[in-house]
């Protein structure tokens, strides 16, 4: 009689060492990290900083090292931006299910640390002989993550929108995507950022017929699909996501963009 | 001979009649409807709600769980939306036909009756009580410990519920098999035994506990053991039907509980594993065990391991 037992994966709490700190722009920072486990694009791990918080992030590196790019907004994230080379942080993951590879002719939409997750799968694309176009947004042009990098990866792929005009596009991303995705050039649509962006961009490319990948966000404590507090709709963003498809998001359209729950699990609504 | 059609899962419990002998155990899935909607249609009998309380909490900061050999860790810290945050939830269940237990808690007896009249006008078709979570210190209603005050809170909520009431104890005690006589004397309509046991991890790196609460209650196979013990003592001193709670991954598991004196079982931790699927796998196990040893129901196999 087979017995069931826990898996002593990617739940397993592994304790690694902090390689090379990368300040990228005034307020993101990548840590990189020795690998802990195989990962694909979109997957996130779960960071502790014992004291202070365990949180989400999505892996910007993928391999050996690994990274993840980190704006500095809360106490979490400010005690991950401060961590010097040589200090150490928990690791849970990697968790959840990650972007598929669909499509030829892939147009990818990254606001703020949004970039962040799209970046690998950027590059898992490049590998296969695909050149997505990507297009990364950010307030103003001192806060665009990972242009250079991007920029050698994809040359005249890149495209830019800054909301102040200081570069690129003048105004939001989302704007900007609504009018690339109705020239009819692209095949499938990834999107990755502040979920009120995420949200309108997936409305836009409903109207043209494009099929949509986003990540969401919802508050995750568990990861491993047991708690319930990421639930959007039937769905587990931990664990059935944090990747969906547009079929899924026109399942939840109700609250894509517009509610979720908070630490309690009362209503609240979606502000950026 | 028939197919599994021919097995009746169905369960009774103290007049709440489930399809099944699953369901979730509270605390997992529980925070809003859909979810719990989705454990439904993976097969559970009825559904149970996280644990509510008078006021709304948002928990205890991460780590909130961890994982340990054989096992699982948690201290949530009761995050909830309050009893009145979820009587919408509750009537969304009712309106999609999903039975539900609402599991909650409370501070003083008043709220602890208000509550349940709440929650039973909201529709929830049972109520669990629970007096044992291991992980909230401050909450003088987790008194499955003390057997007069666990018979004193199940008679006041008797007293004003509509429906069955079902009293979740806590493996954390010297004798279980007292504390589920004097829920019983309350008027208990059903004793669920039980919750996690109190435990801890340490991290050898940093050197200081894992968890946020410092310690946690422990799930999953390592608690089964344990927890089909208590189902075990409990059978052999109350007549109320036992739901079972703590470990199960697996129709076997399922079937060991009911052997030892549980009409159904609540599944957490495997969840994390083997799915929202386990439930429906855990029933169809069930059914071909039944079939395979001659039985048509649930029914005819509850405690039938005490038989002397």
């Amino acid at each position: 009689m087979k017995l069931s037992v826990l898996h002593t994966g990617s739940e397993t709490l592994k304790v690694v060492k902090v390689e090379r700190i990368v300040k990228e722009t005034p307020d993101i920072t990548t840590i990189y990290f020795p690998s802990v486990a195989e990962a694909s694009p979109g997957q996130y791990l779960m960071v502790w900083i014992p004291g202070v918080d365990e949180v989400p992030m999505s892996l910007s590196t993928i391999g050996d090292p690994s990274g993840i790019a980190v704006r500095d907004v809360g106490e979490a994230t400010h005690a991950i931006s401060s961590l010097k080379k040589g200090d150490k942080m928990g690791l849970r993951g990697p968790f959840g299910n990650g972007y598929s590879i669909k499509g030829k002719r892939p147009f990818f939409v990254g606001g703020g640390t949004g970039i962040a997750s799209l970046t690998p799968l950027a590059e898992e694309f490049v590998k296969r002989g695909v050149k997505p176009t990507f297009l990364i947004g950010a307030r103003s042009r001192n806060q665009l993550l990972f242009k250079e990098k991007l920029t050698k990866l994809l040359k005249t792929g890149l495209v830019i929108s800054t909301d102040d005009g200081s570069e690129g596009y003048d105004g939001y991303a989302s704007d900007y995507a609504g009018g690339l995705m109705a020239k009819g050039e692209f095949d499938q649509v990834y999107i990755c950022g502040p979920e009120l962006m995420a949200a309108k961009v997936w409305a836009d490319a409903e109207k043209v017929g494009l099929p949509v990948e986003a990540s969401l966000e919802r508050l995750c404590k568990c990861a491993v699909g047991l708690c319930g507090s990421c639930a959007i709709g039937p769905y587990r963003v931990c664990k059935d996501g944090p990747v969906f498809g547009s079929e899924v998001l026109r399942e939840v359209a109700a609250d894509f963009g517009k509610r979720r729950m908070d630490a309690s699990g009362r209503i609240i609504r979606v502000d950026h | 001979m028939g197919g599994l059609s021919s097995i009746s899962l169905a369960v009774d419990i103290a007049g709440l009649k489930l399809r099944s002998p699953t369901l979730n155990a509270s605390g997992v899935l529980g925070m809003s409807a859909p979810l719990l909607k989705r454990v439904y249609d993976s097969g559970a009998g009825a559904v149970v709600t996280k644990s509510l309380g008078p006021q709304a909490k948002p928990g205890y900061i991460n780590p909130t769980v961890v994982e340990v050999e054989g096992g699982f860790l948690n201290a949530m810290g009761l995050p909830n939306p309050s009893v009145n945050g979820y009587l919408g939830e509750l009537q969304e269940l009712n309106k999609e036909g999903v039975p539900v237990v609402a599991s909650f808690f409370a501070s003083t007896i008043e709220e602890f009756q208000s509550s349940a009249e709440l929650l039973c006008g909201a529709g929830a078709n049972a109520l669990e009580l629970n007096l044992s979570c291991p992980n909230v210190s401050g909450e003088p209603g987790m008194c499955a410990a003390d057997p007069l005050s666990v018979k004193r809170v199940t008679s006041a909520i008797k007293d004003v519920a509509e429906v069955p009431v079902f009293v979740k104890l806590s493996p954390n005690v010297s004798d279980i098999a007292d504390v589920a006589v004097a829920a019983e004397k309350g008027g208990a309509d059903a004793i669920t035994a039980g919750n996690t046991l109190k435990a801890i991890a340490i991290d050898i790196d940093f050197r200081c506990p894992i968890l946020t609460n410092v310690t946690g209650g422990l799930s999953g196979p390592a608690l089964k053991p344990v927890a089909l013990r208590c189902v075990w003592e409990i059978a052999e001193v109350v007549k109320v039907p036992i739901i079972g709670c703590g470990g199960v991954s697996n129709w076997h598991d399922a079937v060991e509980y009911i052997l030892a004196g549980a009409s159904a079982v609540e599944i957490g931790t495997a969840v994390m594993n083997h799915g929202l699927e386990v439930y429906g796998k855990v029933n169809e196990g069930v059914a071909k065990y039944l079939k395979d040893n001659l039985f048509r129901s649930v029914n005819e196999i509850v405690g039938l391991a005490h038989r002397k």
